[in-house]
């Protein structure tokens, strides 16, 4: 095992096999990495029942995906996951659009799940062997050992996270935006300045709030919520006069969970770097190089933009806040 | 006096003097248990020291956690803004403290009334007890804190803080409600019916004979609920406050380190351990009137 903290090492092994959405190329752009993680010398007893799957699901990717993609020394027989054979996969509960649709993480619908399951099945696993399991935002990125595989939960990669958890490649470049409600004194407003003298809020713990202090730097201290929920909550009710939230929420924000809800604008970056999401995995988890791979496959294939058209159209059009 | 009390034996040559020499060999054999006993427990408890500190320093992951639990610096970084919002926990407990002592007072008044007119009156705050006794704090903070803003009683904003209190003194004051009913069933049938064939009025008698014992009484079990509460306020941060656990929440999931929730805990501890000593210095006192002469 290449990077092993003491404590973590027993993860039981798992199996990865073939693609449905890959269309070409991956190999190749994969195939030239070392194969940091992966294949331990030493099999489990389980293995046999995990090379069967695996068959399956190679037979599968078969027909749905010519050119194949499977990730070179990633696969379900080889991967040390918590449960052999199966892909642990970790969101929040409730999980809102256009993350997840309908609260469902299983069904493939919003960005997030159906990068989950891509990946997934870019890694061997068929969408039968991914468990989903819920675990709270700031849980999945505290350090210590963790209930999942892999967390999807627009987790932003961040230098002081990395200390904590490992982060795969990421999947998305975010903004952060500025949602009220039509009427509050933040309406209308078209600078990051004129937001100074408004109560703003947001959930603990993000790059959300980060950005409140940092870009904003609001005369009142920032109001600080367990969750987005209870930032929509309290914005709508008026406790607050606007929240921060990354972009693809702030549509979903306005669009289902308030009734007079206004995108006010997206904020500039945060730092110099863009802010990507990345799906969290356990600090040294053997599993970090694999999904990275994969999620690297998937954007140069062209699967990440693909999705993000289909699940985060609506996002190109908000206004910039100066 | 024949038998000098033990203590001053040896306090002065006058009084060893007046010692028997039976006396006098008690008193020596005494000292000499009382010095054996001082240098076992020393001793005991440096042993125990020194084994609890080489077994924790010594275990593998004791670096690590001195790293993630004792971090100096990121304790002195987020100390201030800890202490900010400890601040912010004190003038909520001072107000909640202060209403919920006035609110279970009535209501255990009014459940302890007699009479069957009063009935309707003890349902309400048997009732009041039994909801707001059986409700989680944290759901009534939540019920209270985004269900009544959401009503949009008043124009403007209702500060979470308020909000807040006023949740914990819905839960405190049935609490503390039944403290005070206990307190007042357990003052004697014959010092409310000595009071009343006094001439004194069901008012006077609760106010001047009844309510002055049982709050007496019941005053250790009072601190011991105004600790609770110390801690209690800490769940308003679930409203948006920023209060010592939100702000020590924030330190930690920006620094990954748990130095500020053990921050934060610290700080608790010590605003509570003037309570604690208080509870007991009270809880002596009471002992001390009540067996007032008597030795136990």
């Amino acid at each position: 095992m290449p990077r092993p903290l003491p404590s973590r090492t027993v993860r039981a092994a798992a199996l990865l096999g073939a693609t449905a959405l890959v269309l070409a190329a991956c190999a190749d752009d994969t195939a030239d990495e070392p194969a940091a993680t992966g294949a331990p010398a030493t099999m489990d007893a389980a293995t046999d029942a995990a090379t069967d799957t695996a068959t399956d699901t190679a037979t599968d990717a078969a027909t749905d995906a010519a050119a194949g993609g499977a990730i070179e020394g990633c696969d379900p027989a080889s991967l040390e996951t918590l449960t052999e054979g199966t892909l642990t996969m970790a969101t929040s509960e409730p999980a809102f659009e256009p993350w997840m649709v309908e609260n469902d993480p299983t069904n493939e619908q919003g960005y997030e799940s159906a990068v989950a399951y891509a990946v997934a099945e870019r890694l061997g696993y068929a969408d039968d062997a991914v468990e989903w399991v819920r675990v709270p935002f700031e849980a999945a990125i505290a350090p210590g050992p963790k209930d999942f595989d892999v967390a999807i939960n627009q987790f932003s990669i961040t230098e002081e996270r990395r200390q904590a958890v490992d982060f795969s490649s990421p999947y998305y470049d975010v903004r952060q935006a500025v949602v009220t409600t039509a009427g509050s004194p933040a309406d209308g407003a078209t600078t990051t300045g004129e937001l100074g003298e408004v109560l703003i809020g947001a959930q603990v713990g993000t790059t959300s709030l980060q950005a409140i202090e940092e870009l904003i730097g609001p005369t009142m201290q920032p109001q600080v919520f367990n969750s987005n929920e209870d930032a929509v909550t309290a914005l709508q009710n008026g406790q607050v006069d606007a929240i921060v939230v990354d972009l693809p929420t702030a549509f979903f924000v306005t669009a289902v969970q308030l009734d007079d809800g206004v995108i006010v604008g997206q904020l500039p970056e945060l730092g110099e770097d863009p802010e990507q999401f990345g799906m969290v995995l356990d600090l040294g988890s053997p599993l970090t190089d694999c999904v990275s791979r994969a999620v690297d496959a998937l954007e140069a294939d062209g699967t990440l933009d693909a999705l993000q058209e289909e699940w985060l159209a609506d996002v190109a059009g908000a206004p910039e806040l100066g | 006096m024949s038998v000098p009390p033990l203590t001053r034996a040896g306090s002065g040559g006058a009084d060893r003097l007046l010692l028997t020499p039976l006396e006098q060999h008690r008193a020596r054999v005494r000292r000499a248990r009382t010095r054996r006993s001082v240098l076992t427990s020393l001793a005991s408890t440096v042993v125990f020291a020194v084994l609890l500190y080489v077994s924790v320093t010594s275990a593998p992951g004791w670096p690590r956690v001195q790293e993630t639990f004792f971090d100096p610096a990121v304790a002195r970084e987020w100390l201030p803004s800890i202490l900010r919002g400890l601040w912010l926990n004190i003038r909520v407990l001072a107000v909640a403290a202060v209403l919920t002592l006035a609110l279970a007072l009535l209501l255990a008044v009014l459940r302890t009334l007699r009479g069957p007119v009063w009935l309707p009156v003890r349902l309400l705050a048997t009732a009041y007890v039994d909801l707001f006794r059986g409700i989680p704090l944290i759901v009534l903070l939540y019920l209270v804190g985004f269900g009544v803003p959401a009503l949009r009683f008043t124009e403007g904003r209702i500060s979470p803080v308020v909000l807040g209190a006023a949740a914990i003194v819905l839960t405190y004051s049935a609490y503390v409600a039944e403290v005070f009913r206990a307190g007042i069933e357990t003052v004697h049938p014959s010092q409310r019916l000595g009071a009343r064939s006094l001439g004194l009025s069901y008012a006077q008698s609760l106010r001047l004979v009844v309510l002055p014992q049982a709050v007496r009484r019941v005053t250790p079990p009072l601190l011991n609920d105004f600790v609770a509460m110390q801690k209690d306020v800490g769940l308003i941060s679930v409203l948006g406050a920023v209060d010592a656990v939100r702000a020590a929440q924030i330190g930690a999931l920006d620094s990954f380190n748990f130095t500020p929730y053990v921050v934060a805990a610290l700080l608790f501890v010590l605003l509570s351990v003037p309570t604690a000593r208080l509870a007991d210095w009270a809880a002596l006192r009471a002992t001390r009137r009540e067996q007032a002469g008597g030795v136990l």
